[in-house]
């Protein structure tokens, strides 16, 4: 993804909400940039949610600020709202209208001119177009996902709030979604705000990224730099564990070398000496049946979220 | 606002709950009127029972006026429960749905929201009220015509002349919008409480019910305490068919209606303000 600029489109100052005795977030910052797509990480109950729910004046904070667009959130409400559209959980609709006549109500209070062939062009960028007579409860999870796109949309809005926006989808579904913020950003210029519980997704379509667990900040930055300055865990199954480590007993390696188990060797190493490694290994007699590398900011995600389940 | 309203109306009458009310009325009244056309001589002859000794009765007694009176009687508890069907679900559904999430992330300030629904569910109320008023007396007036209306109140026997009983009922009928308004409010407030559509029905018809029962029991203690109740006003419309009509109780309890219409709209407007959208 393309490097963003310095004009700020959300400006979070330590944000704080607390319910009753449970702090869901806890002295908050963010910044998200003009044409940044943001990825707003963490496992399930790290507060995302809540976080995306304050910046939609859904729910009120217990303390901090929000500025969007350079206007406090609070005081210049609408007018913000005007030029932000979102997915908030999950995507619900009035089940008892169709497809189009919920973007029809939704387009009325847009604060906008909203024609019906532009209703039209969101449900076809959806792929809804064929069905857009259809009640929403007909709707499978997948296609209710795709018309809350289409609605957070519709406005034409600088600024979209996706709370995990490919959830429910197939492999397909999800790649296309991917494809769209992408579109989004490069082409249209727009700011995507993402919330994923997959570091793989925002690592596909976001250059800025910001990991929370239990409503605080753990880690920020480039999504790039993030993930090129973490070291690889790296496992390398090998026929003769014993012998492997005889092997490399005498070598630097050896100092990088964590645990092992069965017949598995583990090494915190860089990216770029895992070939290195595994010549080593193979011009010393050790055959290599496979080379399994977990990132470290991977496993750390895993780790955080082993522990929120 | 009026985009707003004419988007709640569009809610509410796209949903099949909402015709329940009209369908119920739709079958109730004309029941009446059937039942009436084979027993209704001997329910004159029951209301009369004690004045037929002294006085003669001439003429068509059992008309649509002495039936749209009967079915009017029916208002403090049977109608509310049909206004609260919809009124109760006006904030709630929205809850139950997840839709407040779909319509105030939209530049629409909750004051907007919440008005424009409680406008919405006002209109629900009179359209049932209008409806009642239409069944009851267009349907009865095909059935049985028009005559005298003859009412027992006590010990007084009240005979209105035919040319004097019309304008009674459509003042009546735009009394009873008014009390029904109140429970609408007031199932609204409880709307505005809870995430489910049931909870405001069952607390709103409850009050209703604990209310009527309190009025209802003679005793001084309970006695004292009914001036406080809206119930109480909600059968004011009866007040029109006094002869002379007592105007000053009419505005005194019309004033007590409308005091509860804006305390509870008021509190419905503050508390969803100050509320945390979590559904």
């Amino acid at each position: 993804m393309e490097a963003s600029n310095n004009e700020l489109v959300i400006e979070i100052k330590n944000l704080s909400k607390n319910f009753k005795e449970l702090k869901a977030v806890d002295n908050l910052n963010i910044k998200v940039f003009k044409g940044d797509v943001f990825g707003f990480l963490g496992p399930n109950g790290a507060g995302k949610s809540t976080t995306i729910r304050m910046l939609l004046t859904l729910i009120k904070p217990s303390s901090g600020s929000i500025k969007i667009f350079g206007k406090n959130l609070f005081k210049e409400r609408l007018s913000i709202l005007r030029n932000v559209g979102a997915i908030v959980e999950k995507p619900d609709f009035y089940g008892y209208l169709s497809a189009y006549k919920n973007l029809e109500i939704l387009s009325r209070i847009s604060g906008h001119d909203i024609t019906k062939k532009r209703i039209m062009e969101v449900l076809e960028l959806v792929g809804l177009a064929g069905r857009y007579k259809s009640k929403v409860k007909t709707f499978s999870h997948g296609m209710k996902q795709r018309l809350g796109l289409a609605q957070a949309l519709l406005h034409d809005p600088d600024l979209i709030i996706l709370d995990e926006p490919t959830t429910g989808l197939d492999p397909m579904g999800m790649k296309e979604i991917r494809d769209l913020i992408i579109h989004l950003s490069r082409n249209l210029k727009k700011t995507v705000f993402l919330s994923s519980h997959i570091l793989y997704e925002v690592e596909q379509v976001a250059n800025r990224m910001i990991i929370i667990n239990k409503g605080t900040a753990r880690v920020e930055g480039e999504v790039k730099e993030l993930l090129n300055a973490s070291h690889l865990t790296v496992t390398f199954e090998v026929t003769n564990v014993e012998k492997a480590k005889s092997v490399l007993s005498n070598t630097s390696w050896a100092k990088v070398m964590k645990d092992t188990a069965n017949s598995k060797l583990e090494f915190t190493i860089d990216s770029n000496d895992v070939a290195s490694l595994n010549r080593y290994l193979v011009e010393n007699g050790i055959d290599v049946c496979s080379i399994i590398p977990t990132r470290s900011l991977e496993e750390y995600f895993l780790k955080i979220t082993e522990e929120a389940s | 606002m009026i985009t707003l309203v004419n988007i709640e109306l569009y809610k509410i009458f796209k949903k099949w709950r909402t015709y329940i009310g009209f369908i119920a009325i739709g079958i109730l009244v004309p029941i009446i009127h059937i039942a009436m056309v084979f027993e209704g001589k001997d329910t004159i002859n029951f209301m009369t029972r004690n004045i037929q000794q002294s006085f003669v009765f001439v003429g068509n007694l059992l008309n649509t006026y002495l039936i749209s009176y009967i079915v009017l009687t029916s208002l403090t508890v049977h109608i509310p429960f049909l206004i609260t069907l919809v009124a109760g679900d006006l904030l709630a559904g929205e809850a139950t749905a997840g839709t407040y999430r779909l319509m105030l992330t939209r530049p629409v300030t909750r004051e907007k929201f919440v008005t424009a629904k409680f406008i919405a569910g006002v209109v629900y109320t009179n359209l049932l009220i209008l409806w009642l008023a239409l069944m009851s007396l267009v349907v009865g007036y095909f059935i049985f015509g028009v005559g005298e209306l003859l009412i027992i109140r006590g010990d007084m026997v009240i005979i209105f002349e035919q040319k004097d009983v019309l304008w009674r009922f459509l003042l009546a009928y735009g009394f009873a919008s008014l009390g029904m308004t109140v429970v609408a409010s007031l199932a609204y407030l409880f709307s505005s409480l809870v995430e489910n559509a049931i909870g405001p029905i069952v607390s709103t018809m409850a009050v209703i019910i604990v209310f009527v029962i309190i009025s209802a029991i003679n005793v001084d203690l309970l006695q004292s305490i009914r001036p406080y109740l809206f119930t109480n006003y909600i059968s004011s419309w009866q007040l029109f068919f006094d002869d002379p009509i007592d105007m000053q109780e009419i505005l005194k309890s019309a004033g007590v209606l409308v005091l509860h219409i804006v305390l509870f709209f008021g509190a419905t407007l503050i508390i969803f303000k100050r509320k945390d959208i979590l559904t």
